[in-house]
């Protein structure tokens, strides 16, 4: 197979899966008869999109859970660095917190958004706090991983070299790290918009989250894919974006070069 | 002991006037033996190395080393004694656990000897706890795995010496072309490392070694992650690139082939401590070619290293050690 037609795979098959899609969806909808109240035809999800983007305020929305979404996210990092950077390298003050870090990832974080509606409001905050502290445990942990696997024998040469502190971060620690961090930036971002979505509609009046709501209470099942669709297609385009991120920063990388984004 | 072709070093340069490989290496003339009985409670090497004053360009002073872990003590390396000319080269050989390694990090400063001292060209390595600037940058070092860097280049790789120097771009390049095409990289300055096969990688870790111009080159199994093929080019590679540098070697290997191919004189290590056994010297003119290895001479003094070898295993296995 020629390389050219290797990389048109993944669009073909995307095409194709869509298409797959919908025929069963239709299939569905024909055989069991399914009122459009459930599940409405695709055509007219496709009109529910274009209606929805004309809405009045639907910018708006989406500029609100952006905002939400990558300030948290951003929090999420600075501090996943952070932190992982000085667990990895100090290994008795990662034991020392290794019960908090364990309990506070299997807490349903979830099973929190609640309080923190309570205690920040209905506001942006509360929702930038929730994405934020969803985000930050794959950014913790993979920080820590990744500290921790800087390579003996890469250490031995920078060593030998008599490489001084920074020279030995700027060289061999930073670029070996930053797979890591960018693997988990890759999780992290999914793991942020979940955060503003699930905490828009438990508790806001603005955002797409919002909008599932709304959509849900007033029983319009066309609106409501169409929102689905749109939050597809935001949280699709932030992953991207990760992944072009990872490919600038860590071109040499492995994970950097087979070409899976466009199937996905 | 009934095996006492350990060469005293003191008669190398007689017998390195032979050119050519004499048939009998227990020809040899007999070593000084370096164990006193009434020594008991310090195992000594069974040889010294030590050479006359001032002959030296490195060397090893009564150099041990203990490794303490939480459960144990291990006297990895004890009472070397070893000075290594300019531009010769030597092997290092032993059985797995000998302290051949050991010796050379020591010889790197990469580890601190317990006692002792490591002196290069004339400088001590070690002062207090600090290793001596310009005594470093006479080392290059070789490991088993290349240990490049993978986001950088080729080029960039063999420059790295140079640019934790703060030697400008375009000198870096100019010095990457030239040991590229020294080590046979030319044409792979923009690759990868990822993208080249074990024996260009490690040809790459050679190169960069040599970057800054250091006059000891220190190897550390470098070809022990190669096919036998790739291993015995690479073999000759290194013979001419030593040649040509006129670079001092010091090479630990676990092949005794390979040792005495390379080497100048080959030095065996004990285990359990680790210590000096014997150094055998290798008095066939250069450059060697692979037909080497097919002369009398060269058999025995492989099939005597082994000797020595098997006695030193089954010694270890019998007793567990002279220490413990």
């Amino acid at each position: 197979m020629s390389p050219r037609t290797r990389r048109l795979i993944p669009w073909i098959s995307t095409i194709g899966s869509i298409i797959v899609l919908v025929i069963i969806w239709k299939l569905v909808i024909a055989v069991f008869d399914v009122s459009p109240f459930v599940l409405p035809q695709p055509e007219k999800v496709v009109g529910g999109v274009r209606d929805l983007v004309q809405e009045n305020g639907f910018w708006t929305d989406v500029r609100i859970t952006l905002t939400e979404t990558l300030v948290g996210f951003g929090i999420a990092i600075v501090l996943g660095i952070g932190l992982g950077t000085l667990l990895g390298r100090v290994q008795w003050l990662e034991q020392a917190m290794r019960p908090v870090i364990v309990a506070s990832q299997v807490v349903p974080k979830v099973a929190l958004i609640p309080l923190f509606i309570i205690w920040f409001g209905f506001g942006i905050t509360s929702k930038i706090i929730i994405v934020a502290m969803i985000a930050f445990f794959p950014m913790l942990l993979n920080t820590i991983l990744g500290v921790r696997s800087v390579d003996e024998g890469q250490k031995d040469v920078m060593k030998s070299l008599n490489a001084s502190r920074w020279q030995t971060f700027r060289r061999l620690e930073y670029p070996s790290t930053l797979p890591y961090i960018l693997a988990g930036m890759e999780v992290a971002i999914i793991f942020a918009v979940i955060g503003a979505i699930v905490g828009e509609y438990l508790g806001g009046d603005q955002g797409l989250g919002y909008q599932i709501v709304t959509s849900l209470n007033n029983l319009e099942a066309e609106r409501l894919f169409a929102v689905i669709f749109c939050l597809t297609l935001f949280g699709f385009i932030l992953y991207l974006a990760v992944v072009a991120l990872k490919r600038f920063l860590i071109p040499w990388h492995a994970s950097a070069i087979d070409n899976t984004t466009a199937s996905t | 002991m009934d095996r006492q072709e350990t060469a005293d070093v003191r008669h190398r340069s007689s017998a390195a006037s032979a050119g050519v490989l004499e048939d009998d290496p227990a020809g040899a003339p007999n070593g000084t033996v370096a164990s006193t009985p009434e020594a008991d409670s310090v195992v000594r090497s069974d040889v010294s190395g030590a050479l006359p004053e001032g002959e030296a360009e490195i060397e090893l002073r009564g150099v041990s080393k203990l490794f303490t872990s939480r459960h144990r003590e291990t006297l990895a390396l004890t009472d070397i004694n070893l000075g290594i000319r300019k531009e010769e080269f030597v092997t290092l050989v032993g059985q797995s656990g000998c302290g051949k390694t050991t010796m050379l990090r020591i010889l790197a400063g990469l580890i601190k000897p317990t006692s002792g001292e490591v002196r290069i060209k004339d400088r001590s390595l070690w002062r207090g706890n600090t290793r001596d600037e310009s005594a470093l940058r006479q080392l290059g070092l070789v490991f088993q795995d290349a240990n490049l860097f993978p986001w950088y280049t080729v080029e960039d790789n063999i420059g790295l010496p140079l640019a934790l120097r703060k030697v400008d771009k375009k000198q870096r390049r100019q010095r990457a072309h030239e040991l590229g095409e020294l080590v046979g990289l030319t044409g792979f300055e923009k690759a990868l490392p990822r993208e080249l096969s074990g024996g260009m990688r490690q040809r790459v870790a050679i190169a960069r070694a040599l970057s800054y111009d250091p006059e000891i080159l220190l190897m550390d199994e470098p070809f022990g992650a190669l096919d036998a093929m790739t291993r015995d080019k690479m073999n000759m590679e290194l013979q001419r690139i030593a040649q040509t540098t006129k670079a001092t070697v010091v090479l630990v290997t676990h092949s005794i082939a390979e040792a005495v191919f390379l080497a100048d004189r080959v030095v065996l290590l004990s285990a359990r401590p680790g210590r000096l056994r014997s150094i055998t010297e290798i008095p066939a003119k250069r450059p060697r070619q692979l037909e080497v290895t097919a002369e009398p001479g060269f058999q025995d003094r492989v099939v005597n290293l082994r000797h020595q070898l098997i006695e030193d295993e089954e010694r270890v296995a019998r007793h567990g050690g002279v220490s413990e």
